[in-house]
């Protein structure tokens, strides 16, 4: 057997991208933020689809995790960056366990419709709510670090270096899970649920658990992405946001936990690129992009790896 | 075909823009305006019917063997690309034809006014729905098609021409989708992004009444319309939640939809 080398490549990714961050430019800071919250709810995405279940709502968790982060400073006076994810994780976590007992009992298409039917509800009530700014939104003040305010020209990179820690955290917690029995239960459940069930486990309860943890996961990202990107809007429940996500997690496959962070900076690129390049068609772009993926390399980017490592 | 198919919606949106576009066109150069109905049908046939093929042939032919997931995200991705080559052809600027709305004008019900057009559209519907049962129960086509999508193996070793059918079903299909789009574009604004909004509800429809069940789908309509409207009239804020509230309630009663068959359970 190969050894193990994902907790040696996230450690030190982390510590080259926190000595190496105050020399990146603004904008890329950005863009790397942006995709630490992305690849977060990609992250949990990778964890349904290896139970071979597709969440087409995943933006249910980011834009209640965004509000929620948007809501303690707004109405609370809480700016705190940690404190933020924490309680915006809490609550996608707790929404995911009340609609978990609905959802559980689904599979396939019908998985997928329903948590896009509850993702939609959300956007629905978010714009028809003029106490939360309605279609607008509103903006969030810029954070702090456990109560202190960094000079404005460290605000990037100190929420860069926070969602890098966050996002590093939680791929480690997900890389252990992963080898526990619930984590190795995923394939069988994609293969043969019934089998699964002769055995003596509860696939319904599996399914649960793992859908727990990935709205957890995209409430902690829709809150730092609230926090890097300073306004929210219910567009962030809007199904084409959570098929940004679905895109992310098969353009990086599901064989690592390190895959959905680089396929969410791969797709921030493509998609800043897409639209400098040509501002009115990177949709299409984007489409071709992805229909290219789909024919050509179905176990996504990450593929590529594991299959040059398979060959040597 | 057990095929989710995003691409529907840009369909919808590709007649409407087809019909509004042509009709007017047809109109501004003073011809009969009466005749401007079999404008709006020929013209979206016509558009939608290369977009059609093109799409089966060249992309989803090689995908039907693939898991269904996989499929939905194919088409995702081809309605991405649409939404773009729908704007390339058409601008963003939106579309306005009111001409075969307003001709009709209307008549009273009690002291209500209501447009003769919607109930001329209300009538189109259940002829197409009608054509629809009866070409897949009472045809030899048909009847073919239904054994095609229930087991295209068995069918190709029976002599069937499977990839025929298969691309009739997605031409039919959508070619439907674009009749909608025709019909509906004189009673509203045929502006962008007209495909996501009706992709999402028809969704709602489909699931409500059972995934591949046609009276499922008619049923589902009619609850969702009324749903719709009783929201609009009581509670106009929770008029999207209402739809996907019912959605929800019909599917944690009946798993799969109101209309769905039993399905064996696989070991």
């Amino acid at each position: 057997m190969r050894r193990d080398r994902t907790v040696a490549v996230i450690g030190t990714a982390f510590v080259a991208l926190a000595a190496g961050g105050p020399w990146l430019p603004q904008w890329a800071m950005f863009i790397a933020t942006v995709a630490f919250a992305r690849g977060l709810v990609a992250l949990g995405l990778v964890l349904l689809l290896r139970a071979g279940l597709i969440s087409f709502g995943q933006a249910l968790f980011y834009c209640l995790g965004a509000y929620t982060a948007g809501a303690l400073g707004r109405f609370y006076g809480v700016s705190d960056i940690f404190i933020e994810m924490l309680v915006g994780g809490a609550v996608a976590a707790l929404v995911a366990f009340i609609i978990g007992f609905l959802l559980a009992r689904y599979r396939g298409i019908f998985f997928g419709l329903l948590s896009l039917a509850l993702s939609m509800i959300l956007y629905g009530l978010l714009v028809k709510t003029e106490a939360l700014g309605s279609t607008d939104g509103f903006n969030i003040a810029p954070s702090t670090l456990f109560g202190v305010r960094p000079p404005p020209e460290w605000v990037r990179y100190s929420v860069l270096v926070s969602a890098a820690a966050v996002a590093a955290a939680a791929a480690l917690i997900v890389h252990r899970y992963l080898q526990t029995p619930l984590g190795r239960l995923a394939p069988a459940i994609k293969d043969n649920e019934i089998r699964v069930e002769y055995m003596g486990a509860s696939a319904r309860k599996a399914v649960h658990v793992k859908y727990v943890i990935a709205g957890a996961l995209a409430g902690v990202g829709g809150a730092l992405a609230a926090t890097a990107v300073g306004h929210i809007d219910p567009d962030m429940a809007y199904w084409t946001t959570s098929g940004e996500f679905i895109f992310i997690t098969i353009l990086a496959g599901t064989g690592s936990v390190v895959a959905p962070f680089v396929g969410a900076l791969i797709y921030g690129s493509i998609h800043t690129l897409a639209y400098g390049l040509s501002p009115n068609t990177w949709q299409m772009s984007l489409g071709l992009a992805l229909l290219v993926l789909i024919v050509f390399l179905p176990e996504g980017l990450w593929s590529l790896a594991t299959r040059h490592a398979r060959r040597t | 075909m057990k095929i989710v198919n995003v691409t529907h919606g840009s369909f919808y949106a590709i007649g409407a823009y087809a019909a509004a576009s042509l009709t007017a066109a047809y109109l501004a150069r003073g011809f009969p305006p009466m005749l401007s109905y079999a404008v709006l049908v020929v013209a979206a046939i016509v558009v939608a019917a290369p977009f059609a093929i093109a799409i089966e042939r060249v992309i989803l032919r090689f995908m039907y063997a693939r898991d269904e997931v996989v499929i939905l995200l194919a088409t995702y991705a081809l309605f991405l690309i649409l939404e773009d080559v729908i704007k390339l052809i058409w601008g963003v600027n939106p579309y306005f034809i009111a001409e075969p709305y307003a001709l009709l004008g209307s008549f009273q019900v009690a002291d209500m006014a209501y447009p003769t057009y919607n109930l001329l559209l209300v009538a189109a519907a259940l002829v197409f729905g009608g054509g629809l049962a009866w070409l897949l129960h009472s045809t030899r086509a048909g009847k073919l098609l239904v054994a095609v999508i229930h087991d295209p193996e068995v069918s190709r070793a029976m002599g069937v021409n499977v990839g025929r059918y298969y691309l009739a079903t997605f031409l039919l299909g959508s070619l439907l989708a674009a009749l909608a789009g025709a019909f509906t574009a004189p009673t509203v604004s045929v502006v962008p992004g007209l495909g996501v909004d009706v992709i999402v509800l028809s969704f709602a429809v489909v699931v409500i009444g059972g995934l591949g069940s046609l009276p499922g789908a008619a049923l589902g309509a009619v609850i969702v319309g009324i749903v719709r409207s009783l929201s609009v009239h009581y509670m106009p804020q929770l008029e999207l939640f209402v739809i996907y509230f019912v959605m929800a309630a019909v599917l944690a009663v009946r798993p799969r939809g109101l209309f769905s068959l039993a399905e064996p359970r696989k070991i």
